[in-house]
């Protein structure tokens, strides 16, 4: 049995100084062997996470520092990736990376938000539920089963329907970015997988700043005579806008990161190439594909600084969402 | 237009004050044929979005359901070209796997979850709650690269524990968070009222607050173990894949998502028939524990949150 | 009790982290002797001979017991982790280059010869009902971009009288390090200059055009589901699939079928060069001989001379000795050749030399 520590004053809460509830702790219950147990196993649990965080970053740049080193900056601007005469850029596998997953977003995005508007202003109350799990239960798909549906079902269509369509019937064949001919696997195909991938978490965010917008905007909106549509135009949606903007970059960071169904979807070529019918590479595929035969430090080393740039921008990306998402939950607090 | 009383200002500058002069300039009828519009979009915009979930799930059945069979969930497979065989070795290494996969995952997520929610302010606890968001945006195949570097390369072979381990590492940041949450869920009159009670600290939190949060807790680690069920990229350099059956843990070992890939890029009919197959028991499960985990919150906590 | 059960479970975790790093310095010998491990040997590499060793370890394995799992990642990928000693034997249809050789973790690697097989061209043209006939000049052209579309007159010239579709030529080849990539480019490298200088010979060279596909499992499968395409695969890949073959061109003039008999013809002056202190890494493209198909390979089983594990060892030299002795009999039908009876004997005897047991 503990005991009461005599005449304890409870201290004020010093500024990032602990919370509340270990100091009623302190004050109330006394220490025992089993508390500096459990709080060296809860520290050490919570230490693991910078500590892995750490571990993965660290061996993931120092593999990488061979290739940085030999190939410097031309890196991340050459699109020379040739095995037999050890030279690699990564400049495709970039170009895709990105371009991939931005025309994902703009593919995505309107998507999302009309979904999430849906949701939150216009759906009968039965229907709200229904239909938001079925949005968000895309997120449970896993990508390999992207992957499969989209090799039989996505790429037949894209090939025989959409291609042909946009190139001949729209005759936007002539641009340089629907030119070339319809393989099939292709930066468009990646781009409308990632879409449907990323859809649910621009969606789930967007939902949620979109309902908590108080009720006051949306009162005084129409108190001045606006329609719905006008409302939300000009009420709910500018006053939620960094949250959806911190939705929308969460699903770019989503997109960056996905691996195998691009790999799947994407053609798997080291080239960058305007058309959006032609196949590419993406920093995550190329790894998926090359990583488990590369011999030579040389081209493990390429693939690890492929892994290292990827690393860096899905965690600066991903941070920067969490900040916006942050900042709209404490602002609307 | 009426104006009896004067607009109250919004607290913030919205667009609203644009827009009230815009509106003094259109018509009505112009913009009630906008709303309308507006509406009939939204709803189309909902269809669409639903309607991919819908065409995969149709699929899948459609192509995938016909080969469900005992057969299908008991034999091992078979070699390139020959008709028959299963991925009955796939389901179980899936099943393995995950089940070392939480025993990694689940222990330092509730204990990390823990000490969020106790420490709350404290400085290692906020970084760790950003660190945590940010290890979750790892993309899974570079987890997968660090997994070969630290678990495979030195030890000499592939296994079922590298994979294990690689998973419950993704696992981490999503049992640290809804542990963390659940916990603070739970009302400090309760903690207050053991802890008075003569209660040590540590007892107070595992068989006091963790217990009454552990609904909660046990439902995110369900949608935890759902998400990485899936997971393919990380078993790619570690779990390497098995032929036969195999639950060793010192052994590479099959999977049902690294299976999936593997006969989904061939040119076998055979090996796509099973593909999806595979593809729809892996989804079974996903929904089956999403489901259940969605049930649990919902009727312990009376349908809040999304 | 919760507590017990907590900290046990803590423990348990803490030990199963620790353990884990602790195994460094492997050990196989211990844990195979101890642990029952459920499979015997794991190899990995080369998707060309896939079909065959597939079909060899499932029968082993019903007939013996003995489980050998295989992976097949791509003979780089065989040639990588056999290096990295993370599995037992690799495969490879490119044989180890001497930097490779030297790169290798266990000591001296040996190549042993297994299967022949062929690289055929695959296409997917529904509307040509014969195969199509193509010289070496004409396959490096098109794969190095400068034959854009299926009716182009070069084409036309091999194939008098067939009606070629003006559709746009799809090429396809591996995206993975690959040792039928090493065997086409080692062709195209010898029947044309201008890919000699250019993208060369190697298991995963710069393409200048085309879409890759992971392994011959990949390229297969992606020629079978796009019209237009035009590929390189194993001869097993494409007889499954039903993929057409283009009759090639060989050293003598005639325009050959990759089958069972031409790939023989092309070993036949091989086994020459092979004498008893031969290290086999022999190539057999663009051979002469009258009938013999121009883009044909052996392929070969990758093992490290010392075999540290003795009874892992003692396995895999016992596969190796049925493999040469039963397992040539299911490789025609199956679409390899065996090897000659010669070199088989060969390599029989040369089993001997892998010291089983060794230590290191």
């Amino acid at each position: 049995m503990s005991q009461p520590t005599h005449g304890a004053v409870v201290e004020p809460a010093a500024p990032g100084g602990r919370s509340t509830t270990a100091q009623a702790d302190d004050a109330i219950a006394g220490s025992s062997r089993g508390d500096g147990v459990y709080r060296f196993l809860t520290t050490a649990a919570a230490w693991a996470i910078p500590l892995l965080l750490g571990l993965i970053t660290l061996e993931v740049v120092l593999a990488a520092w061979p290739a940085f080193e030999t190939f410097g900056l031309s890196f991340l601007t050459s699109s020379e990736w040739d095995e037999v005469r050890g030279v690699f850029g990564a400049a495709p596998m970039i170009y895709g990376t990105v371009v991939s997953s931005v025309l994902a977003l703009v593919l995505a995005t309107p998507l999302a938000l009309g979904v999430a508007i849906f949701l939150s202003e216009f759906a009968p109350s039965w229907l709200r539920t229904p239909v938001a799990f079925l949005v968000d239960l895309l997120a449970a798909i896993p990508s390999v089963v992207y992957g499969l549906w989209g090799i039989f079902v996505l790429l037949p269509f894209l090939r025989e329907t959409v291609m042909p369509f946009l190139a001949g019937t729209l005759g936007l064949g002539n641009t340089p970015f629907f030119s070339g001919p319809a393989y099939g696997p292709s930066m468009l195909a990646a781009a409308v997988i990632l879409a449907i991938m990323i859809l649910p978490y621009i969606s789930a965010v967007s939902r949620e700043v979109l309902m908590a917008v108080p009720r006051s905007q949306r009162e005084a909106a129409m108190a001045l005579g606006a329609t719905k549509w006008e409302m939300i135009r000009d009420a709910v949606i500018p006053y939620a806008r960094s949250g959806i903007v911190g939705g929308v970059i969460l699903g770019l960071g989503r997109a960056l990161g996905e691996t195998m169904a691009v790999t799947m979807l994407i053609g798997n070529r080291h080239e960058i190439s305007s058309s959006l019918f032609a196949p590419g590479y993406t920093l995550a595929s190329v790894i998926a594909n090359e990583f488990a035969e590369a011999t030579g430090a040389l081209h493990t080393s390429a693939l690890m600084a492929c892994g290292a740039v990827l690393l860096g921008v899905t965690l600066l990306v991903n941070a920067i969402a969490r900040w916006l998402v942050w900042q709209v939950a404490r602002e609307g607090r | 237009m009426t104006s009896s009383t004067a607009p109250t200002r919004p607290r913030r500058d919205t667009g609203v004050r644009r827009a009230t002069a815009l509106r003094t300039a259109g018509t009505l009828t112009r913009r009630r044929a906008v709303n309308a519009l507006m509406q009939g979009v939204m709803y189309v915009a909902a269809l669409l979005a639903v309607l991919p979930l819908l065409l995969i799930v149709w699929h899948l059945a459609r192509e995938g359901a016909s080969s469900i069979s005992l057969d299908f969930f008991t034999r091992m497979p078979k070699p390139v070209g020959e008709v028959g065989g299963g991925m009955g070795n796939a389901i179980a290494g899936t099943l393995v796997l995950l089940g070392v996969a939480s025993a990694i995952g689940l222990p330092i997520g509730i204990g990390a979850g823990l000490y969020l929610a106790e420490q709350r302010g404290s400085r290692l606890a906020t970084s760790v709650r950003f660190l945590s968001d940010v290890l979750n945006g790892l993309p899974s195949i570079v987890m997968g690269i660090f997994a070969w570097q630290f678990l495979v390369r030195p030890l000499g072979h592939f296994s079922a524990t590298a994979g294990g381990i690689a998973l419950g590492a993704m696992m981490i940041p999503l049992v640290t968070r809804t542990t963390e949450e659940m916990i603070r869920l739970v009302p400090t009159s309760l903690r207050e009222a053991a802890l008075a009670l003569g209660y040590t600290r540590w007892r107070t939190s595992l068989t006091v607050v963790l217990r009454t949060a552990l609904p909660g807790i046990v439902t995110g680690a369900l949608v935890a173990v759902a998400r990485i069920a899936g997971e393919t990229a990380p078993l790619l350099f570690t779990a390497f894949g098995n032929q036969f059956w195999s639950l060793a843990l010192d052994q590479p070992i099959s999977a049902l998502p690294l299976q999936i890939f593997n006969y989904a890029i061939s040119p076998y009919d055979e090996w796509h028939r099973l593909a999806w197959a595979g593809a729809l028991v892996l989804i079974g499960l996903v929904l089956i524990i999403s489901l259940i985990a969605r049930y649990a919150t919902r009727s312990r906590f009376g349908g809040g949150g999304d | 009790m919760r507590f017990r059960a907590l900290s046990a479970l803590a423990i348990v975790t803490i030990a199963a982290c620790g353990g884990g790093d602790a195994k460094s310095g492997d050990s196989t010998v211990a844990s195979s002797a101890t642990s029952s491990s459920s499979v015997d040997l794991n190899g990995a590499g080369a998707t060309f001979p896939y079909p065959l060793y597939s079909k060899w370890f499932s029968d082993y394995a019903t007939n013996l017991s003995i489980k050998i799992n295989y992976q097949s990642i791509g003979s780089g990928g065989g040639i990588k982790q056999l290096s990295e000693q993370t599995v037992d034997f690799g495969a490879s249809d490119g044989p180890m280059t001497d930097e490779e050789l030297s790169g290798a973790k266990g000591g001296t690697v040996l190549h042993f010869p297994t299967v022949l097989g062929a690289d055929v061209v695959t296409y997917n043209l529904p509307e040509v009902t014969v195969p199509l006939r193509l010289t070496g000049a004409v396959v490096a052209e098109i794969f190095l971009g400068k034959i854009t579309k299926w009716n182009d007159p070069r084409l036309a010239a091999e194939n008098p009288g067939v009606a070629l579709p003006e559709k746009d030529i799809l090429v396809v080849h591996r995206s993975d390090g690959s040792g039928t990539t090493y065997i086409f480019t080692d062709y195209l490298s010898a029947v044309s200059p201008a890919w000699a200088a250019g993208p060369g010979k190697g298991k995963s060279v710069q393409w200048p055009v085309g879409l890759g596909g992971k392994g011959n499992e990949g390229v297969a499968g992606t020629v079978k589901q796009t019209p237009g395409t035009i590929g390189y695969v194993e001869l097993a890949y494409a007889n499954q699939n039903k993929l057409p073959a283009a009759h090639i061109k060989n050293a003598s003039g005639a325009y050959i079928a990759p089958t069972i008999e031409t790939i023989t013809a092309a070993a036949d002056g091989s086994a020459a060069q092979m004498g008893p202190e031969s290290d086999y890494r022999v190539s057999i493209v663009n051979a002469p001989g009258a009938n013999a198909y121009p883009i044909s390979s052996f392929t070969w089983l990758l093992v490290y001379q010392r075999q540290g594990d003795a009874v892992k060892g003692q396995k895999l030299v016992d596969f190796m000795r049925w493999m040469y002795g039963d397992g040539q009999s299911s490789a025609s039908a199956l679409d390899y050749a065996p090897l000659p009876a010669a070199l088989a004997t060969q390599l029989t005897a040369r089993l001997a030399t892998i010291q089983v047991g060794a230590t290191p």
